[in-house]
């Protein structure tokens, strides 16, 4: 940058006079000895950190290495998308953390942006009411302390819900949907032989979507004749898998929960863990968002609104094809670091007990003793999660950006 | 009528009649029509929100005022089928939300502390006081070490052990701290990271970006369990400052990247100028670079200590009896144990978060109005 080059003047300025002053002024000097001193003082403490914790691990008689990884785990873990038992080995819960992690962040992620949006383009509408709540929202959330809001939902909203039974629901009887205690209970969808067809089908349908989509952009490109292609898409995306389901005989069945003494047993249950993790972060986060989107669109300068109405494009177009796209290049790279935060928020599932990576490893930790080992690790994945989401984000922006010259 | 019709010129002989007058555009109701009612799909949010808004705030009013319990000793004032918030738990627990268990006959030290601090903060907030170098220092020098000496107890004063503090006090503690200094570090690393100096820049920008890449509860993990690792055998810190160590290089790095936007947006000619004036590197940091961009930035580093003050909560993960920990453990005294205890402690603790942090948020704004006049001159 700038200042790059006016320090390159500086230095070949310094180079020129170094026979007449003092080898002390010499810029070029300096900088090769004052890294030096940084390097023998940072390499130093990395020694020094290093021989100690070798002399420490060695009193404590922990032998260091991750040989515990194929040790058998021993604890259980109260949600998991891949087969876990406690005979399963360290390196599988591990697994499995990371695991309920991604998954949180994800669905957390898409959550936040919906409601971000919503909120941000609440807070520039007309109407007073809705403008004022969605401030009140932003305001009221943005500067409460996430953790805070975690144990609220967790030990104060969904903790205190009355169990099954005292919700007078009959043992045996089938239920579609209960928010309880144990979680909300909602119906499983069975697949039975045959519905890998449907699921094909939708595939195949949003692979169509696309090629329908480029080739729609083309002919507009070549001959100006517009073509609908989400109303077709989405027309296609409904239709076909229903057609696919009756025919092969409806191979989809709904499984519903039920009471079984003190236990519900069955159906699809959202565990209050994960529900207050998802909560809490896809709020907290959307109100983050919800400026960043009202920021992005102000940013948009009021001509371009007029500009378009001079065109004579309606209202709902000028947004669509005028404000947004122009504000999605001011909104995205600050939401990159919000979907990070979130990511890397997700790990305060730990103070709630959802097993997600940091819950997992802490349990490992405890019972193991490789602090250093299972730490690292952790922070490696966050590290490695953190440059994944930032590198497809620029090469996203980087798609968006306008071109200059 | 029939000579009217056949002229091509148009000559009115009689008065138009009166159009109707315009729909009211003044006083209530054409605030209400402009605001609320102006469109269709206008009437319909309005009157969406005002359902939701009817469903909401009356049982929030009703457990926050109506149902609640105002005096009591204990949960049998708390418990019955429809009390609402127990504000006689925060009644008798206050003195432990804001001190913790720091001794009652030394809490004295402890206001005096915090007196000392507003002292130092309200003349250094309001932009027409003078002499804001001399109450910088003090803030950033002074004011810690007599902190210090009055809340751990040195010269004379009975020590207190750390284990002891909590509440708002260790909130307190650990922000403060994080911020007095993560803001010179923080400097420096921005500096380091725009150095010409290739070793610098990189552990700079290694520095930097582990620390933003990772979440600050597995930091915290590593300076209460991997930190002690590291120290020779026989030297050991004190929890709460194995926590304020972690929580000042996270909050540092956060801070370098503020401070560096601040420095990207200093024209070229700045630094040319101040190399062309003779000046050396530091001192045309100090006296030319540095006054401009940390003025840019303002809004930035408020907006990062309001994210290092809400992240102070997370020491309660590593056994600290922060504010939040502290509501949380006395959630579970038995003496108060009821079904609306922890909602009630919970909002207690949001209401006193919310306040510091949107007292920030908005002397943010008001700064921010204020440089921008500066600005646009």
């Amino acid at each position: 940058m700038g200042t790059d080059m006016a320090h390159q003047e500086s230095v070949s300025a310094g180079a020129d006079d170094s026979g007449r002053a003092s080898l002390i002024y010499d810029p070029r000097v300096r900088g090769f000895v004052f890294q030096a001193l940084l390097i023998i003082v940072v390499a130093g403490l990395v020694w020094s950190g290093l021989t100690n914790a070798h002399d420490n691990l060695q009193r404590a008689g922990i032998a260091s290495g991750f040989g515990f990884f194929k040790e058998r785990a021993g604890f259980d873990i109260g949600q998991s998308f891949i087969h876990y038992t406690n005979d399963s080995t360290y390196l599988r819960a591990f697994f499995v953390g990371l695991g309920n992690t991604l998954v949180v962040a994800v669905i957390g992620i898409f959550f936040a942006t919906v409601i971000g949006f919503i909120v941000g383009l609440a807070r520039l509408s007309k109407n007073y009411l809705v403008r004022k709540f969605a401030t009140v929202y932003v305001e009221t959330l943005r500067n409460i302390p996430l953790l805070l809001q975690l144990l609220f939902w967790y030990k104060a909203v969904l903790s205190i819900l009355p169990s099954p039974r005292a919700m007078g629901i009959e043992p045996g009887s089938e239920i579609a949907f209960s928010l309880n205690n144990r979680g909300l209970y909602l119906p499983r969808i069975v697949p039975e032989a045959g519905a890998s067809l449907i699921l094909f089908t939708a595939i195949a349908v949003l692979a169509v979507w696309f090629v329908l989509g480029r080739w729609a952009k083309k002919r507009q490109m070549a001959t100006g004749q517009q073509f609908p292609v989400f109303v077709t898409g989405l027309g296609l995306f409904i239709v076909l898998p229903l057609l696919a389901f009756f025919v092969t005989g409806m191979p989809l069945s709904l499984e519903y929960a039920s009471l079984q003494g003190f236990n519900m047993v069955n159906g699809w249950v959202i565990q209050p863990e994960f529900m207050a993790l998802l909560l809490g972060l896809s709020l907290y986060t959307a109100s983050f968002i919800a400026e960043i989107v009202r920021a992005g669109i102000l940013a948009v300068s009021h001509g371009q609104t007029e500009a378009a109405y001079a065109l004579g494009i309606r209202p709902n177009l000028t947004s669509r094809l005028v404000i947004v796209p122009q504000a999605m290049r001011v909104i995205i790279p600050p939401l990159t670091s919000q979907y990070l935060n979130l990511t890397k928020n997700s790990s305060l599932a730990v103070a709630i007990g959802y097993p997600d990576l940091v819950s997992v490893t802490g349990t490992v930790l405890n019972q193991t003793g490789q602090a250093v080992e299972v730490i690292s690790i952790t922070m490696l994945v966050y590290l490695t999660l953190s440059l994944l989401t930032s590198a497809f984000m620029n090469w996203f922006n980087a798609s968006v950006a306008l071109v200059e010259r | 009528m029939d000579h009217t019709t056949k002229s091509i010129a148009y000559v009115r002989t009689e008065e138009t009649p009166r159009s109707a007058p315009p729909s009211k555009s003044g006083g209530v109701g054409g605030w209400l029509k402009e605001n609320l009612f102006a469109t269709p799909r206008d009437t319909v949010l309005t009157i969406i929100t005002f359902l939701v808004l009817l469903w909401i705030i009356p049982p929030v009013i009703d457990w926050a005022f109506i149902s609640a319990v105002w005096t009591g000793d204990n949960r049998e004032a708390c418990i019955g089928p429809d009390t609402g918030a127990c504000w006689a738990f925060v009644d008798a627990k206050f003195g432990q939300f804001i001190y913790g268990r720091y001794p009652l006959e030394e809490r004295w030290r402890v206001n005096l502390a915090g007196l000392l601090l507003v002292a130092g903060l309200v003349p250094i907030a309001i932009p027409s006081v003078p002499y804001k170098r001399e109450n910088a220092l003090y803030l950033l020098i002074v004011f810690p070490v007599l902190a210090f000496i009055l809340l751990t107890g040195q010269f004379g004063l009975k020590p207190v052990e750390t284990p002891l503090w909590g509440g708002l006090l260790v909130t307190l503690v650990v922000a403060i701290v994080g911020i007095v200094v993560s803001f010179p570090l923080g400097i420096l690393l921005a500096l380091g990271r725009r150095s010409h100096m290739p070793i610098v820049k990189m552990f700079c920008v290694i520095f930097i970006e582990f620390w933003r890449g990772v979440p600050l509860i597995t930091v915290l993990f590593m300076s209460s369990v991997m930190l002690p690792l590291f120290l020779p055998d026989g030297v050991s810190f004190d929890k709460l400052l194995r926590a304020l160590i972690g929580v000042a290089l996270f909050s540092s790095a956060y801070m370098a990247e503020v401070i560096r936007g601040g420095l990207q947006a200093i024209p070229k000619g700045q630094y040319e100028a101040a190399n062309a004036m003779a000046l050396t590197f530091w001192q045309g940091t100090r006296l030319v670079i540095m006054p401009q961009a940390l003025k840019l930035v303002i809004p930035g580093i408020v907006n990062t200590f309001i994210g290092l003050f809400k992240d102070t909560s997370l020491v309660l993960i590593i056994g600290l009896f922060d504010l939040l920990g502290i509501v949380q453990q006395n959630m579970t005294d038995p003496n108060w144990i009821s079904p609306v205890t922890p909602a009630t402690g919970f909002v207690f603790a949001a209401f006193v978060f919310f306040i510091f942090c949107f007292g920030m948020s908005r002397y943010s704004a008001y700064m921010e109005r204020r440089l921008d006049t500066g600005h646009k001159r």
